[in-house]
């Protein structure tokens, strides 16, 4: 991290850039506005200073500057609204339908990642369950079903600019698709309870070879799965 | 149109001797109230920072005993060492007590309190029986959220926010009585706080002085009104809830918990359905503070009087439909998000309005950089960064990046210490030789606000750097990520930053206590201010005005060309007015 000209960390996500690219736009606009203002405030502070004599001058305002100063942050904030929502929708609400399903869940403090096997869709014999570890492929679409045992998590990967909410009684879809191989964290974003700062897992970006033989020294029988969602715990009291 | 004030009589049978106990305790007094609601806020902000810097011990220095740490018991911090359940709690707690015991009391408990009668020229408030009940509930209310950390379990620790299924079952926090206690306090809070905004609002409406048209009130009054409108239709919401939780924790209700059936996103809409006008109750009357004392520090009306009123009810009015953007990342319809952001974005008009403004009043003005004076700027030098910072989280995109990170907390602290405390502090200073008798020593005053300017922006600055670097929130060691461990020096320069901007507090309590006791003596208007509090001794007799004051213009006849001096008091005329081109009288406001 940069003090001076501080910079968003590296990217590996097929929209994380747009994101970055946002962040940035805002921040050259925010900064501008920043940079107008507080110069101007300390301008003021130095130019109108109490000097003996100085007479301050009644003025009660002015309709033609307050109407400029309204409309142009109004135009300003309406439209950056509008530039955005599509970069929102495609990422949140557009969840493209050809995509490797997985089944993310949250439990207090760990990533449970079910993943489809060899063929390609869950609720098969082949799926697979891993704690803490994603593994994708580079350049390949996911979609992932999310959701939680317990209390709220959120599901953030913060090189691929990615943070989902996780809601116990709630399954809630979401994608990406990673740009870079390499190996980087996941973090749980929503305080969960006193191991909320250790729910850390791994992302694997792998080549598609380098995914199959992961998989394949993975493969065993279903009934293996030891980590498959157990029932959801009994309740303390009787009802 | 003004409406009579009580009448002049009223204030006199009450000048029998009262005890003691009636007089300074039990008072109904608004004065005392307000001084009341000052002395323990105060101490709940100390209380808060002392919290505060526990915690950001805990980010600079993790793993590393805590000085003086053996105080604590070994449920807390064995040998010093923070436990990650006792730093959740302080997390939880820190945001609670800043939030509803410190800075809400401090603008709304003490200033509508002290200032509404006064500035508007009644003798007290509307009912001024519920106006002492309204303190003493918060008493109640204190003890109850402090016995969380004495109790078995520690204090809450589901965040200041309770996040339900978290906060809604003990199993999950381990924390069972705490939990309780939070929703119970808050409970008796938000009894106190409707009490208090009833009385305003009641007060406003009807005991204006002759000639205090809605169009004349200060707009620190205005401000006070429009959140005590706010906290009316806010805290009920907030109340409904806890009760809601507090069923879920104790009587096995679900309204929030899923595994039997209920819906843990509906805590969150109810909450920041209360939560988002909430945190207009936290700026507004600050943003009224401010512009009261920028038109007296720049011996200049307010630029755009009616703009700057109408901004105040367009952010009190758009503080309704936003709440979804603490949610975005939630689980709500995604679709929701961008309506969502459109409203949020929006509520940067009347905010740039009130900037620009303030702005105006300064400009051509004959600036007098009084202590008052240098925090309200400072208020508005950090409203900006706060507001402008807000825009990247209202944006639905690249909150999906900072959401949840420590560029929201720079955010909110911008919002809440830069904005809220240093009007807080502008306001103290201001309306101290009021409220005491007693004038705040001005020197000491400007050494406290420059030390507080600057570490508070050497502690906050940097929290933006640290949440582009995708820092998470309420984590107890960050180094525990690979990502967060070269952050590690800024989170120890943020932290020495902190516990400097604490020991910069000193000053103040000193300046405060000693000021109390042995500050020199205040005349009745020792700013040459023209609201109505400044026509009567300082302090004011218990009935305020001896007659009931007539008012005849604006409160911010600062520099009136034919104004003998360069303040007009609101109970003076203003003088004749020559004739306009076209004949007509100039208007008078």
């Amino acid at each position: 991290m940069n003090w001076w000209y501080p910079t968003l960390p590296p990217n590996a996500s097929s929209f994380g850039g747009e994101i970055d690219s946002l962040f940035y736009i805002i921040l050259y606009i925010t900064g501008a506005v920043f940079f107008i203002t507080e110069i101007a405030l300390v301008w003021f502070l130095l130019k109108y200073r109490h000097r003996e004599g100085r007479k301050a001058v009644y003025i009660e305002g002015n309709t033609t500057a307050e109407i400029v100063w309204t409309a142009i942050p109004a135009l300003i904030v309406v439209a950056l609204g509008l530039f955005s929502q599509p970069l929102w929708s495609r990422i949140k609400v557009d969840i493209p339908a050809d995509a490797i399903p997985l089944r993310i869940t949250g439990k207090q403090f760990e990533w449970h990642i079910k993943y489809p096997g060899p063929d390609g869709r869950l609720d098969t014999g082949d799926d697979f369950t891993r704690r803490g570890e994603l593994h994708v492929v580079v350049n390949r679409t996911y979609s992932f079903a999310l959701g939680s045992e317990d209390v709220i998590h959120s599901f953030f990967i913060p090189v691929f600019r990615l943070k989902q909410d996780a809601l116990p009684g709630t399954s809630i879809p979401g994608w990406f698709r990673a740009t870079e191989t390499g190996q980087w964290e996941i973090a749980c974003a929503e305080l969960c309870g006193l191991g909320h700062y250790r729910m850390r897992g791994r992302v694997w970006v792998h080549t598609q070879e380098e995914f199959d033989q992961w998989q394949a020294s993975q493969a065993r029988p279903a009934a293996a799965d030891t980590t498959a969602t157990p029932p959801p715990p009994t309740r303390r009291r009787a009802p | 149109m003004s409406t009579a004030a009580a009448p002049v009589a009223a204030t006199h049978h009450e000048h029998h001797e009262m005890s003691f106990v009636r007089k300074y305790i039990f008072s109904t007094d608004h004065k005392i109230i307000g001084i009341q609601f000052l002395f323990l806020s105060l101490f709940f902000l100390l209380v808060g920072g002392l919290l505060a810097m526990t915690i950001r011990w805990q980010l600079g220095f993790p793993g590393r005993p805590l000085p003086m740490g053996g105080l604590f018991p070994q449920t807390m911090a064995p040998n010093g060492m923070i436990l990650p359940e006792f730093y959740n709690a302080l997390v939880t707690m820190h945001g609670t007590f800043m939030v509803f015991f410190a800075i809400m009391p401090l603008l709304v408990g003490v200033f509508a309190n002290y200032l509404i009668p006064l500035k508007i020229g009644a003798p007290d408030m509307a009912f001024p029986s519920l106006n002492m009940w309204s303190f003493w509930l918060m008493i109640p209310a204190g003890a109850l959220m402090v016995a969380g950390f004495f109790v078995e379990g520690g204090a809450s620790a589901a965040g200041w926010t309770g996040y339900a299924p978290l906060s809604a079952d003990q199993e999950y926090t381990g924390v069972s009585t705490g939990q309780v206690l939070w929703c119970l306090s808050l409970i008796v809070f938000a009894l106190s706080s409707l009490l208090g905004s009833l009385n305003y609002i009641t007060t406003v409406i009807n005991l204006r002085a002759p000639g205090m048209t809605w169009f004349r009130m200060p707009l620190s009054v205005w401000a006070l009104f429009i959140t005590a409108i706010l906290g009316l239709l806010a805290i009920p919401i907030l109340a409904g809830a806890l009760i809601m939780l507090m069923f879920d924790q104790t009587i096995g209700t679900h309204f929030f918990l899923s595994a039997s059936g209920g819906q843990p996103l509906l805590w969150q809409h109810l909450f920041w359905f209360f939560g988002h006008p909430e945190v207009y109750i936290l700026i507004l009357p600050a943003m009224g503070i401010t512009s009261d004392v920028i038109a007296n520090g720049s011996r200049k009306p307010i630029f755009g009087y009616h703009s700057m009123v109408y901004a105040i009810i367009g952010i009190a009015f758009l503080g309704w439909v936003v709440w979804g953007h603490h949610m975005f990342q939630s689980g709500m319809n995604p679709r929701l998000g961008t309506t969502f952001m459109i409203s949020t974005m929006v509520i940067a008009v009347p905010s740039a309005v009130k900037v620009f403004n303030w702005l105006g009043t300064m400009w051509k003005g004959d600036l007098h950089l009084h202590t008052p004076m240098l925090n309200a700027v400072a208020f508005v030098a950090m409203f900006i960064i706060g507001g402008l910072s807000g825009i990247f989280m209202a944006n639905t995109p690249v909150d999906i990046y900072i959401h949840d990170t420590y560029f929201i907390v720079a955010h909110l602290h911008y919002v809440l210490f830069g904005g809220s405390l240093f009007a807080i502090f502008a306001g103290i200073y201001f309306w101290f030789p009021k409220m005491f008798g007693k004038l705040m020593n001005e020197t000491l005053g400007k050494v406290h606000f420059w030390l507080t300017f600057v570490f508070y922006n050497l502690v906050f600055f940097p929290m933006h750097l640290l949440g582009m670097g995708g820092h998470m929130r309420r984590i107890y060691d960050p180094n525990q990520y690979e990502f967060l461990q070269p952050l590690a020096p800024m989170n120890k320069f943020v932290s020495i930053s902190a516990f400097l901007l604490g020991l910069s507090q000193l000053p103040f309590m000193v300046n405060f206590l000693w000021s109390l006791f042995k500050g020199k003596k205040a005349d009745i208007n020792p700013w040459r201010d023209n609201g109505l509090e400044w026509t009567v001794p300082s302090p004011p007799p218990h009935g305020n005005f001896a007659h009931t004051p007539t008012v005849y213009h604006g409160p911010y006849e600062f520099s009136h060309p034919q104004a003998a001096e360069d303040f007009l008091p609101q109970n003076q005329p203003l003088p004749a007015a020559p004739l306009q081109p076209g004949g007509a009288r100039q208007e008078t406001r």
